[in-house]
Order: C-alpha cells, then structure tokens, then sequence
C-alpha cells in the first residue's frame, strides 16, 4: 500500500516533466525517423528497421536511469526523503516505489517505440511480446544505475552522469545504430564486456525470431541487471542507515 | 508535568569528530522548546538521533517513555519532522502532497480525505490546494511542509529552522502558526534567528561544539548572563563572554 502510494507519487514526478516526457518517448521516435530516412538514402543502408528498432528501443532505456537518478537526487537533495525516512515506510517500500513506475515507463517506452517502427515498416508479431520482456529485463540494469548514481552523487551529478555520460556510453557502445564490427579493435571489446550491446543483440534476436542467438546474450544482461540493481538496493539501504 | 523527552546522556560521533557530547536534559510535554547555536553546533544531529534518521553513538533517550534505541518503530508514529529544507514533492499539487502523506501513514480514504481537508483549512491553503508544491512561494512551502509533518497528528513535532529565508510577514505567520500548534503539541524548534526564539519557546537550550552552553527560560539565561537583550545573552554563552 505504502509502496504504490509513494510509486503513484514517482509516476507523477516523472510524467509531469515536460523534458522528461520528450526524451523519454518523442526523442527515441524521432531518433528512429531520422536513421531510417538516412538508411533508406544511402547507397548501402546499414540497418534496416528490423536491427535498428531494437537498437532505439535500448537506447531509449538510458533514459529510466537519468529519471531514476533525477528523483531520487531530488528527493536528497530537498530533504524529502528525510521526512519520508521518520515515516513508518520501509527500505522495500522505497524500492518498489523507486522502481515499479520506471518498469512500466519502460514498457510503454517498448511499445511507443515498435509502434512508431510499424508505421516505419517493421511487421509487428507476437513474438515482439517477448522483445518487451527483454526490454523489462534490460530496464533494472538502467534503473540500478539510475538509483546507484542518486544515491551515492548529488542531483547535478546524478544527473550529469546519467543524462550526458550513459546516453552517450550506451548510444555508442551498443551498436544500436553502428556496426561496431566495423570499428573492431579494444571498441568492440569494451562494448561486448558490458551490457548494452547484449541488450540489442538480444531483442534483435527476439524480432529476427532467432532464438538459439538469444541465449548467450540474455545471460549477460541477466547477469548485469541482477548485480546492478542488487547492488543499488543495498547501496540505498547502506545510504539511508548510514547514519 | 510529566516529559516528552528524556536524553539520558545522548551523544554522537562522526568517526574522530564529537558532534554531540553526552547531553542530559529533559522536555516537557506540551513545552515549546528551542534549540539554539552558531552552525555546527550539533542542534540538527540532536534532532535526527531523537527522529530516528540518525544512530547515537552512545547512551539513550526516553521519547514518550519509549527508549529510542530498543523502540524506534514505535516511536516513529509518535513524532514527526518537518526538516530544513523545503522537503515537499515540488511536481505534486498541495492536497496530493498531503494525500500521499496519508496514505503513506496507513489511513483509509475517507480518513485521508478528512484529514486532507482538515490541514487544508488549519492552515489556509485554499487558494493554493490546486498548485504545485514547485510553484508555491518559500513561505507556503514551510507551511505545506509543517502541515505534511503533522499529519497523523504527532505528540512530538520537530521543527528544524522552519522560517529559514523566510521574509518578515511570512516568518510572522509562521510564528502564529506555530503558537498554535503547542496548544496540542510538544515541539522542538531549531532557529538562527533569536528574536523567534526569544518570542515563541518557553525554554531554550544554547549549544556550542556539540555541548550545552546554557539551558532555562529566556529570563533565566538573561540574569544567568547579566544582559539587557536576548542576543548579548546568546553571545555571551556561546563565546565564552569573550565578545
């Protein structure tokens, strides 16, 4: 009860942000027209909608874990969460509130982001139910970041590091619109050692409904997100007790 | 009269700095009390070890007859705090700030909605119950956030510099504000400004570097002193009579 009332209190934070709303769902849309107006202008495209969906729908993730930092830096930093903490709620309730309206907006990110490719000629099938389960996965090693950084830096750092820095890490080091085969070199195994490029590997596994090329890349991002997120809840939980 | 709080040689440590020497001294209920000093005094870490958002270093305190360190769940329901800082949700409207605290303290609907209004009127919010906290001014904002403190009406209200950059007539309807709340409610203030000290507590205690300096009513601390006003008093304690 107490978690989903501070959770419809996150939502609102987050849906009520203008600039929020634009990054989190128009950005990635109008991100996914311009690359295909390019890939269908270029002599040899190198993506066609069905590798680069998943590459925005990724991509557009790196952006729960700026909304996850933003709230949770905010709530720092105006002494929020102080008030918050002489109240009967509990680490667990902080948690689910934190992270159950980043999971949804994460889903809702997911469709947006297939629906706009529909109309950009991707075929949507059933199959793609299972690329949003991929992307729900995907989304806590994003929120882990997200609540890691608001935990441990200041809202302008937070958010700094996670608006500039892993947009930028995640945009470049996930293949979502280059072909990092085509860089090669200590790029592409940096990229291969974390989890972004995995992700897109693995819907994009999921939309070619290539699924004996899913396995390896799921268990990365599993392995990823259960470290990451783990390891926000007990950096939360240290924070809040640390004094 | 029978006390509120009892610090039983209440100290803090933050590893090698003493923030609170061992502190003894009693409030009594329905007492408005203050607590008084220059920065780094220890004023705030004496209010966040009696909230429970910061752990003593050593010996205890009695809240309502409760040991804070055996019993803090059941003395979180007794006390609430109303922090430094704004500490309200800025994208929530005034009346689903106060909701959320409702809900957050287990009460049913009609119950949320009763006490919603309840503080809405108590405290002439009215006018602005559809506005968002972010486009409230500095002073309806403490309002709002004392308001929020008090709403599973708490026997112990602690307020840390509620009128902290306030303008004069927003600070004067804060100190009317909080006359009225000791009708009900024992409360521990903190400020910087002495003339609200002076004109709202019936004791005051002085501290310096973590330690009491002087403790009784602002007459007492006048004779104890040997001054004509209030702030030589307070100069005069907390430098030593040097100045």
């Amino acid at each position: 009860m107490r978690a989903f009332a501070f959770a419809g209190r996150c939502t609102k934070e987050i849906v009520r942000d203008p600039i929020s709303l634009f990054f989190g769902i128009v950005f990635p849309i109008i991100l996914l027209m311009i690359l295909t107006a390019i890939n269908r202008n270029v002599p040899e495209a190198l993506f066609n909608i069905e590798q680069l969906t998943p590459g925005i729908a990724v991509f557009s993730l790196s952006f729960i874990a700026l909304f996850a930092a933003q709230t949770l830096g905010k709530d720092r930093s105006t002494s929020y969460l102080i008030r918050l903490l002489t109240t009967p709620m509990k680490a667990s309730d902080f948690i689910i509130g934190y992270t159950f309206p980043l999971g949804i907006f994460a889903v809702l990110q997911g469709l947006t982001c297939f629906i706009a490719a529909y109309f950009l000629g991707l075929e949507l099938s059933f199959n793609h139910v299972f690329a949003f389960i991929a992307l729900l996965i995907t989304s806590t090693i994003f929120i882990g970041i997200g609540l890691l950084c608001g935990s441990l830096f200041n809202e302008k750092a937070a958010v700094g590091l996670c608006g500039a820095l892993l947009t930028n890490l995640t945009a470049f080091l996930s293949g979502a619109w280059l072909d990092l085969s085509l860089i090669g070199g200590a790029f592409e195994k940096v990229a291969y050692a974390l989890p972004f490029v995995h992700a897109v590997e693995l819907v994009r596994a999921i939309v070619a409904e290539d699924f004996s090329a899913m396995f390896t890349h799921l268990y990365v991002v599993v392995v990823y997100a259960a470290v990451l997120f783990s390891l926000s809840i007990f950096i939360f939980k240290y924070k809040i007790q640390q004094n | 009269m029978s006390a509120a709080i009892e610090l039983q040689g209440l100290s803090k440590r933050f590893k090698e700095k003493v923030a609170v020497s061992p502190m003894t001294l009693t409030i009594n209920q329905g007492e408005l009390f203050g607590l008084l000093g220059v920065n780094g005094a220890g004023k705030t870490t004496v209010i966040n070890m009696l909230s429970g958002l910061a752990k003593p270093s050593a010996r205890d305190a009695l809240v309502l007859g409760h040991s804070l360190s055996k019993e803090l769940p059941s003395i979180r329901g007794l006390l609430a705090v109303s922090p430094q800082e704004t500490s309200i949700a800025l994208n929530l409207s005034v009346r689903e700030n106060l909701l959320l605290m409702t809900r957050i303290h287990g009460f049913s609907k009609d119950e949320s909605i009763e006490k919603t209004e309840g503080l809405i009127s108590q405290f002439s919010l009215q006018p602005y119950e559809h506005q968002r906290g972010k486009k409230l001014s500095g002073g309806w904002q403490r309002k709002l956030s004392i308001a929020m403190a008090l709403i599973a009406d708490p026997q112990i209200l602690f307020l840390d510099e509620p009128t902290l950059g306030l303008d004069i007539i927003s600070r004067r309807e804060l100190w009317a504000m909080i006359s009225k709340l000791r009708e009900t409610t024992t409360i521990v203030l903190t400020t910087h400004y002495l003339e609200e000290a002076e004109s709202l507590c019936d004791r005051i205690c002085i501290m310096k570097d973590g330690e009491i300096q002087a403790l009784g009513t602002v007459d007492e601390l006048l004779t104890t002193a040997s001054k004509e006003n209030f702030e030589d008093a307070f100069v005069h304690f907390v430098t030593g009579g040097e100045l």
